[in-house]
This record gives structure tokens, sequence and C-alpha cells, in this order.
């Protein structure tokens, strides 16, 4: 290709870096700024002025703050852990797992990494500081205001642990119900040409498309009334549905199933059918097949799935607003419901530490799987 | 794979649907022309208060909730036939308005204003959505290899978050005197109140959305990007063509259907906004659709839920979804019967 006629003239290089320069900051700056509002006292974070809130000078004066020595020990720290995770773990889990254990190798290794990292980082370092700082003169001395008692008001006085568990259960519930559902039935739907199956992606299509409130508005009178229903057939320990846990599983699942099995689909598509052919001649069922022979090389369209199955989940306010009671509240709700109740400018701010704290994990899981939600995201559209 | 395999696997995830989709459909639709109410009947109390001389009494007429011998209110279910619907769309009323050309009054109405207003929505974004999605993947596509990576990362962080909250973060930035109204009012020179009537508010929640749903487009573009057939762009290049022309006829041509894909996909998710609602805790300007029947569904002081009316909206909801659905219905069966 003659490069010379598609280099770009200087102006247009410019313009165009100076956009992606822009973008990149609308995209985080709303995330980015709850994030320091969070840690701040409430006159610093309502303050008009940008640079209050970054310093937060009356935080400061409160005594609560952090100093140059904190900050630079504190990325170290952190900076040491993400080295860790990245260099040493994965060679530590390759000399001594077990073959096939791999797995196993990560769950363990990443839970002792994210222990150890809490208790240095919140056990061992203030310690350590507090030591530190009065030999250090003017680098102990705290510069930016910055605390964190909002996160302690929502964790513990708020009782925001126990949405978390909360969140936790319905998230996992819904991750490996609509996963094994799902791929069972994307595999079924790409081997299969005939017009049921289309039939059925068809219909599903229709189903993605339906707004959610229209089917809770189903669910309700049932959910509220199961008991008396069940009860000719349970007997008398027929459950209420309303404000289980688990119902709501089954509702997202069903809610997530279309697309799913749109995605699993297209994956299994991309997988030749000549491997599941050889492995019935080799002997092996239909369902054999599937499980020894797709599946391990399946496992990137899985995990993709899995995270937009995460996503749904976590993210849901709707269904799990109108389905859960109070007591088994996840929370994205628990949050909407502090929200509206918020009279103070203390209240805001515990609000918006409750925001950082739901959207943290969101930031890892996007540093953790960038590139499969990025397949995921082209999964379904590049094949039409 | 003969029919009993493909039953079995395919089997779970249907009746799953069929379960938790399909016969909530059926359901809502007969809710909606059932009203359950508890009986109430009519009794006379007397009540008297001390006096002088003698005690005053009166006999009052009131409608209390029959109860039966459990001591729990008797629900009666009845057929009302259109009764929820009329209740909804309150058909009077906006005709009188409409008949006198009175927009105010018509708005007025909660049915009304909310589709007017999750149409303005679907409608503003999506132009604005592709256009920022095409502009992001086109630049990235321009920068260094090794800048993309980080690029992406950031753009996928407004995609990701949970829309509640991204609503939410953005909302902070506005409220009372936040900094980006204090900026605003900083460059205008006066006093500006965000969150006072409905068209700041709208253009903050449309804002919100793209936001929100520019990156998807954009990573989807990008993705189709990398296809573009080189040689194409060669020979236009040897044409003659500019680097405009090349965009307008090459380019854009080829990434023609997955434009069209996020389309479909953005008019069938901004017909459902309900977040920007609850986020911007807009109920008392702008409201959509979706948010009216999540209002009936939410139980009032008393403790009651207007299921029926709830109902009726939804129903009236589905006949939007279904309109947007044929033109993509079609084209997907064009390409099944195409591809066999």
């Amino acid at each position: 290709m003659p490069t010379r006629a598609l280099t770009q003239p200087l102006p247009l290089k410019l313009t165009s870096t100076g956009f992606l320069l822009v973008w990149c900051v609308i995209a985080a700056f709303p995330i980015f700024w709850i994030a320091v509002m969070s840690f701040k006292s409430p006159v610093d974070a309502f303050a008009g002025n940008p640079f209050q809130v970054i310093f937060g000078p009356a935080t400061l004066a409160q005594g609560k703050g952090i100093s140059v020595l904190d900050i630079v020990l504190g990325l170290a720290v952190i900076w040491a852990t993400a080295r860790v995770a990245t260099r040493t773990l994965p060679r530590l889990i390759a000399s001594h797992a077990p073959a096939g254990y791999a797995w196993a190798g990560w769950i363990i290794g990443s839970l002792t990494l994210a222990v150890g990292f809490v208790v240095v980082f919140f056990g061992l370092l203030p310690a350590v500081l507090n030591a530190l700082s009065p030999i250090f003169g003017p680098l102990g001395r705290d510069v930016i205001g910055l605390s964190t008692e909002h996160y302690k008001t929502v964790w513990i006085d708020r009782g925001f642990s126990n949405n978390f568990q909360n969140s936790l259960i319905v998230t996992a519930g819904v991750v490996t119900v609509s996963l094994t559902v799902g791929t069972l039935a994307g595999y079924g739907l790409a081997r299969s040409g005939s017009n049921l199956a289309f039939g059925i992606l068809i219909v599903a299509l229709i189903f993605r498309a339906l707004p959610h409130s229209v089917l809770v508005a189903g669910y309700l009178p049932v959910f509220i009334n199961s008991a008396e229903w069940l009860r000719p057939i349970l007997g008398e320990n027929a459950p209420t549905l309303y404000g289980k846990p688990w119902a709501v599983i089954a509702v997202l699942v069903a809610i997530n199933q279309p697309f799913t099995i749109w995605m699993l689909r297209s994956f299994f598509q991309n997988i030749p059918a000549e491997l599941d052919e050889a492995a019935r001649v080799d002997g092996c069922s239909h369902f054999q097949a599937f499980r020894r022979v797709i599946m391990p090389v399946m496992w990137p369209g899985v995990i993709t799935t899995g995270l937009f199955s995460f996503l749904l989940g976590y993210n849901d306010f709707l269904v799990t607003s109108l389905l859960l009671d109070a007591q088994n509240q996840t929370m994205v709700p628990a949050i909407a419901g502090m929200f509206n109740r918020e009279t103070t400018t203390t209240d805001q701010v515990v609000a918006v530490a409750a925001a950082v704290s739901i959207t943290a994990p969101l930031f890892f899981l996007v540093m953790v799987f960038q590139r499969q939600i990025v397949s995921g995201l082209t999964a379904g559209a590049v094949k039409g | 794979m003969n029919s009993r395999t493909f039953a079995a696997f395919v089997g779970p995830s249907v009746f799953m649907m069929l379960l938790f989709i399909a016969f909530p459909l059926i359901s809502v639709f007969t809710q909606s022309f059932y009203v359950t109410q508890p009986v109430y009947e009519t009794v006379e109390v007397e009540t008297c208060t001390p006096g002088f001389l003698s005690q005053t009494c009166e006999i009052q007429r009131k409608s209390i909730p029959k109860l039966d011998e459990d001591g729990s209110v008797i629900q009666e279910t009845r057929f009302v036939g259109l009764d929820s619907y009329r209740n909804v769309l309150e058909p009077e009323r906006a005709w009188k308005a409409i008949s006198s050309l009175d927009w105010g009054a018509f708005q007025a109405i909660d049915f009304w204003k909310a589709l007017r207003f999750t149409l303005t929505f679907t409608l503003f974004t999506l132009p604005l959505v592709l256009g920022l999605g095409l502009t992001i993947a086109l630049v990235l596509n321009n920068t260094a290899k090794m800048l993309r990576g980080p690029v992406i990362f950031v753009t996928l962080l407004p995609f990701i978050i949970t829309p509640v909250i991204g609503a939410l973060s953005i909302n902070w930035l506005f409220r009372g005197d936040g900094i980006l109204t204090a900026l605003i009012e900083n460059l205008l020179n006066r006093d500006i109140a965000l969150f006072a009537q409905a068209w700041t508010l709208e253009i903050l929640m449309m804002g919100y959305r793209v936001w929100h749903v520019a990156p998807f487009a954009a990573i989807v573009f990008y993705a189709g990007l990398q296809t573009v057939n080189s040689d194409a762009l060669e020979s236009a290049l040897i044409d003659g063509a500019s680097r405009w022309q090349r965009l307008r006829y090459v380019v854009i041509p080829h990434l023609m259907p997955l434009i069209v894909f996020v389309s479909m996909i953005h008019l069938m998710d901004s017909y459902r906004v309900f977040e920007e609602v609850v986020g911007f805790s807009s109920q008392g300007h702008v409201i959509s659709l979706q948010w009216l029947t999540y209002d009936f569904l939410v139980p009032d002081q008393a403790g009651n839920r207007s299921i029926s009316r709830a109902s009726a909206s939804a129903m009236l909801t589905m006949i939007g979804i279904s309109l947007l659905l044929v033109p993509l219905l079609r084209r997907t069966w064009r390409d099944h019967k195409g591809g066999h």
C-alpha cells in the first residue's frame, strides 16, 4: 500500500489525538470524581471548587489526611501486589499445581494474595507509617485530606455487608444456572439447522426486547399469593416466592436466557462440527461429545457469556427492587433507598461511598477480563 | 442431531423461558382486564360525644372493608373490560386537551407524558450514540497500537458501570452546586437550576445514556474496522478519492450491517429507559413508560399495588416494542432464508 498517501496530515493527527484525550476524560471523569468525593468530608465533597474537592482542606482540618510518605508507601504496596499477581503468581501456579488443576491453583493463589494484601495494606502499613511519620519530618505531615469514615458508616452501621452478601448470592446463582442451561441450549441450537431451532431463536429475540417491568407485573401477584396457590401441590409448607433470592435468580436467569443462548450459539458455531463428528465416530454419545470434546475448547466463550450474565445479575435494579423484601435486598436497590432518604450532605457522601463500593468490583472485572468483554461485544455483532 | 437429543439439549432453556417469560406475558394480558379489590360494605356508625344535658349523637355512613372469619380482608376479582386501559390512557381528558390544542394539559396525563419522553429519548440518543461511537472507533483505529489497550479500558468503564450508579454519578456532578453546575454558572455568569425543570433534566438523562452506550457502539465499530478490505481502500485511493470520500463510500458501507445492528439494540434498550428516572430522581418532571409500570407496581402508602393498571400500561408498552421489532424480524427471516 502506498504508505505516503495514507499518512495523515498533522492537523488531522492532532485533532484525532485531542478528541481521544477528551473522550477518555469524559468517560472516566464521573467515576474518578465520585471515588474522590467518597473520601472527603461533606463540606469538601460538595464544594464548588474542584481543587477543594481534591485536596480536601476541611477534611484535613479534622485531622484526617495522608502524607507524601503514606502515598508513596501505599502505592508501593499496590504496585508490588499487582506485580505478584501478574508475574509471580502465574509462575508459581505453573510449577506447583498438578496438571488439570490449574483453576484450583488460581483460586487458592488469588485468595491468598487478596488476604495478604488486606493484611499488609490495612493492618501492617498503618502501624509502620505511624512509627515512620515523625522521623521523616515534612514528608510525614498530612497534605491531602482523606477519610474512610463514610465507608465505615456504609459497611458497618448501615448494614451494607448484608446487601453485599445478597448481591453475591443472586449474582453467583444467576451466572451458574444461566451458563448451565445456556450452554446446553446454545450447543443444541448451533448444531441443529431445523426450522424449530430458528423459531426458538426468533422467539428468544422477541423476548429479549421485552421491558422487564412487563414481566415483573406478571410475577408479582403470583409470587405474593404463591403460598395459597401452591398449597394443594406442596402441602402446608408451600413457600411464598416473594422476597426469596432463589426465585429472583430463576427470574433473572429466564430474562437473561435469550441473550445467553444467542451469544453461546454464535461461539459454538465457530467450533467446527467435524470435531464432534469425530468424537461420535469414536463412540461418544451426543452428550459425551459435548462434555468431553466441545466444552474444553469452549471455555473462552463460556467465560465471556458468564461475564455478561454476571453484569445482568449484579446491575439489575428493577427486578430485585420489586421482588425482594428489605431483608434480602441486594446492593443496587439498597443504594437507591439510601438516596431517596438522604437529607443531610453527610447522608449524600455516605451514598457516594456506597456507589463507589458497588463500582469497585466492576472496575477490577474490566481490568482482568477486558479481552473477553470486547470479544463478547463483537461476537454477536460481527456474525449478524 | 435427532429431535430427541435436540429436545434434551434445548429443553431446560425453553422451559425456563416459557415459565418465566411466556407465562407472565399471558397472565399480564388477562390481569389487565380484571381488578382485584377488597370488598367494601357500608355500615352505619353512631358516634356520641358527651354534651350538656344530653349527649350529641350523629349517625355516619362509612364504607369499610369486609372481613372474613379469620379477620383478613376479603378480596374480590371482577372483570372490568377495558377500564384499566381507560384509567391509564384517560382518553376523554386527552381528547379534550387535543381538541383544544392544549399541549400542557395533554402532557399532564402520566401515560402521554411518559410516551412523549420515551420516544424523544429514543430518537435523540440514537444518532448521537452512532455518531460518537463511530468517531471513537475511527480515531481509535488511527492511534498507535500501544495506546489502544488503555484507551479501550477507559472506554469500557461507562459501559460496564451499573446503570443506576452511572446515572447517580453524573447526577452528583451537577446536584446542588456540584462542580459542573458551578463551572457552567461561572461561564454563563448566572444561576442555573438543572433539576428544577423538565428540559434540562432530559438533556442530562440523554447525555448520561449516550455516555453509557457509545462505548458499546465504538467497540463494535472498531472490530468492524479491522476487517475493512484494504484493496478496496487502495483502489479508491488510486481513483483519487479524498479521505472523506473513502470514509463515505468504502468504510461506512462496509460497516452498514453493524450500524443496523447497533441501532436495533439501541432502539430496544432505550425504549426501555428506566434507570435514568431513578438515578436522576426525575419522577416529578420526567417519567418514562417503563417507569410508569414500575410506579404502579410499587406499593402506595396504603400498601396496595395497582396490578391491573400496571398490566394495562405494560400491555400498551408492548405495542410500541412490537412495532419496533417488525422490521428487525423481517430482516432476520430474510437472512435465514437466504442462508439456506
